[in-house]
């Protein structure tokens, strides 16, 4: 059965089609990468899969439940997680403390226990640091799990984001740009733990720009142009289409290109 | 950097060590009185710092809550002859009910249109109790008797010196506790992004609204005590400077220190006492000051020293 099966998704902001029909199927254990230039509703896609925006048509079900319309924080609880193109940390808390929210969907939480900090809540706190602290080894933050979120680096707050989705255990996990202003290095390390969740069994979901990640780690690329599906298939025959390399190069870019290549 | 001050056990004995001890310098019954309206107003800034200091979410109505409690203890015995303190935690429990009410819609309402939301509701409840005058006798306000539990009068200054400490430390003691907890993390990453939070499974409207009630729970008791420790209540406690007053004590002593809630009430109760001394000049003077503390220390006293005692023992 597929983890994630899209359904002619489509959704309008004022009058423009963001997504216009685009269907997903996405196999348990991939690496699914979506790619698309600028403004072709990547990001969108993404907020229309994780709950945030609501879809104007289509239907959209996860390991075979339907969960069109359901709250991100429903989603959630469904083994959904997702990071985000432009940074959302929780900057005032530490880094542990971050991870730890990651944790939300698998603790008990009473405001009285919470309140009088029932021995309960003390052990638990325990199991969520040690949980949290796991996932943030995994994407190489072990270090220094008490410092101030704020105050990392550009490519260590992307690992933490991926971290704190980990800490979550969701069957899928969408990232968006996860490279982004990343240099080679960091690049290889965000490569790096998206092959050690994929070994685990995780389905994941990339938004890139990468070219070389995308093509190195995928093992099913959907391309977007304007809202609507371009091509799909394996990186080699994406990378062949000769569509997706008008659409990346333009026209005339393309002629280029095949002038080269002969 | 909201544990900047030592570990966990510091702050509380920290405090309980100052409620026992303060008492010593006092020369007058007239520093018992300064000192228990400093706990009264520090519980209820404990709550609203809760709220904004840690979820982030603004209130400028939050003397609503006060104004419920307070006249909650004036009504309940002279109009249905209910005992104090079952007065007190019937306000409680009403404020409760109406931060529930009141809570769920305008909760959804973000940063500036929450506050004028909330301006709104404080201004409705000044209103109800001056125009009520049958109940609440109006303007004039009306008078509240004492606190009495198992036939012990709560009455005088130094009585109720140790009824608000002890109180203030309790209310203290379950804030740490509810901060770190999973519903304290829930809140504090709703202030830095909503949408994280939700998407990893935080009912971000259910948790805005639980401590919504929590921090209204507080405003009410504080303002049950105030009516009792006063002896009379008048609309003004319910109204529009109150809740300025409450916000100023959160944001002066430090947003999201629970330390910084008692600092900030200390400074803005105690400072205009001082300054009686300068006369027509005191208000001026307290606006000044204020202005002084943020421009210095524009993360609140409490957040601001400990940066800096941090950096200092580097």
């Amino acid at each position: 059965m597929n983890i994630l099966e899209a359904e002619r998704l489509s959704i309008a902001f004022g009058g423009v089609h963001a997504i216009d029909g685009v269907s997903l199927s996405i196999t348990a254990g991939q690496v699914f990468s979506i790619i698309g230039p600028n403004g072709s509703g990547k990001t969108t896609l993404l907020n229309m899969i994780s709950g945030i925006y609501l879809p104007n048509d289509g239907r959209i079900h996860v390991a075979g439940r339907d969960v069109t319309g359901l709250p991100p924080h429903r989603l959630a609880r469904q083994g959904l997680s997702r990071t985000f193109q432009n940074l959302q940390i929780f900057t005032h808390m530490s880094v542990a403390n971050n991870v730890m929210v990651g944790r939300h969907r698998h603790e008990q939480t009473g405001i009285l226990a919470d309140l009088l900090h029932w021995p309960s809540v003390t052990r638990q706190n325990a199991q969520t640091r040690t949980a949290a602290l796991a996932a943030l080894s995994r994407v190489g933050l072990g270090n220094a799990p008490d410092r101030p979120a704020g105050s990392l680096a550009y490519g260590a707050l992307k690992r933490l984001e991926i971290a704190r989705a980990l800490a979550s255990e969701p069957k899928l996990l969408l990232l968006d740009e996860p490279a982004a202003g990343c240099n080679p290095v960091e690049t290889q390390e965000v490569d790096q733990v998206i092959r050690s969740l994929v070994k685990d069994g995780i389905t994941v979901v990339l938004v890139e720009h990468d070219m070389r990640l995308v093509m190195n780690i995928s093992d099913h690329v959907h391309v977007l142009a304007r809202g609507r599906t371009l091509a799909e298939g394996t990186p080699q025959e994406v990378r062949a289409n000769p569509q997706v390399i008008e659409a990346y190069l333009g026209a005339h870019g393309s002629r280029e290109g095949a002038n080269a290549r002969a | 950097m909201r544990a900047a001050i030592g570990s966990h056990l510091l702050q509380p004995m920290m405090i309980t060590v100052l409620v026992v001890v303060l008492p010593l310098s006092f020369t007058s019954a007239y520093y018992y009185r300064v000192a228990a309206l400093v706990f009264i107003f520090a519980l209820a800034v404990v709550g609203l710092n809760l709220l904004m200091g840690f979820a982030g979410q603004v209130s400028l109505g939050h003397a609503g809550f006060v104004g419920i409690g307070a006249y909650a203890v004036a009504v309940g015995p002279a109009h249905f002859g209910a005992p104090s303190w079952l007065c007190l935690l019937g306000g409680a429990v009403v404020s409760g009910s109406v931060a529930f009410a009141v809570g769920r819609p305008i909760l959804r309402l973000k940063g500036h249109y929450l506050a004028v939301a909330t301006l709104g509701f404080g201004l409705l409840v000044a209103i109800v109790l001056n125009n009520e005058a049958d109940w609440t006798g109006g303007p004039d306000g009306m008078g509240v008797p004492s606190l009495s539990l198992f036939g012990w009068r709560a009455h005088g200054t130094q009585a109720w010196y140790w009824i608000a400490a002890l109180t203030f430390v309790g209310g203290f003691l379950l804030a740490r506790n509810l901060m770190d907890s999973p519903t304290g993390r829930a809140l504090q990453a709703i202030h830095d992004s909503e949408i994280a939070a939700r998407v990893l499974g935080v009912d971000v409207a259910r948790k805005k609204l639980a401590v919504f009630i929590i921090s209204a729970v507080y405003a009410s008791v504080a303002g049950s005590y105030l009516a009792l420790f006063n002896g009379l209540v008048t609309p003004d406690e319910a109204g529009f400077l109150r809740s300025i007053e409450l916000v100023a004590m959160v944001v002066l002593g430090g947003m999201g220190s629970i330390l910084g809630s008692l600092v900030g009430a200390a400074v803005l109760v105690v400072l205009p006492q001082a300054l009686t001394f300068f006369q027509d000049y005191e208000q001026a003077l307290l606006g000044l000051i204020v202005m002084i503390f943020m421009i210095f220390l524009r993360q609140g006293i409490v957040p601001s020293l400990a940066v800096a005692f941090a950096g200092w023992r580097k």
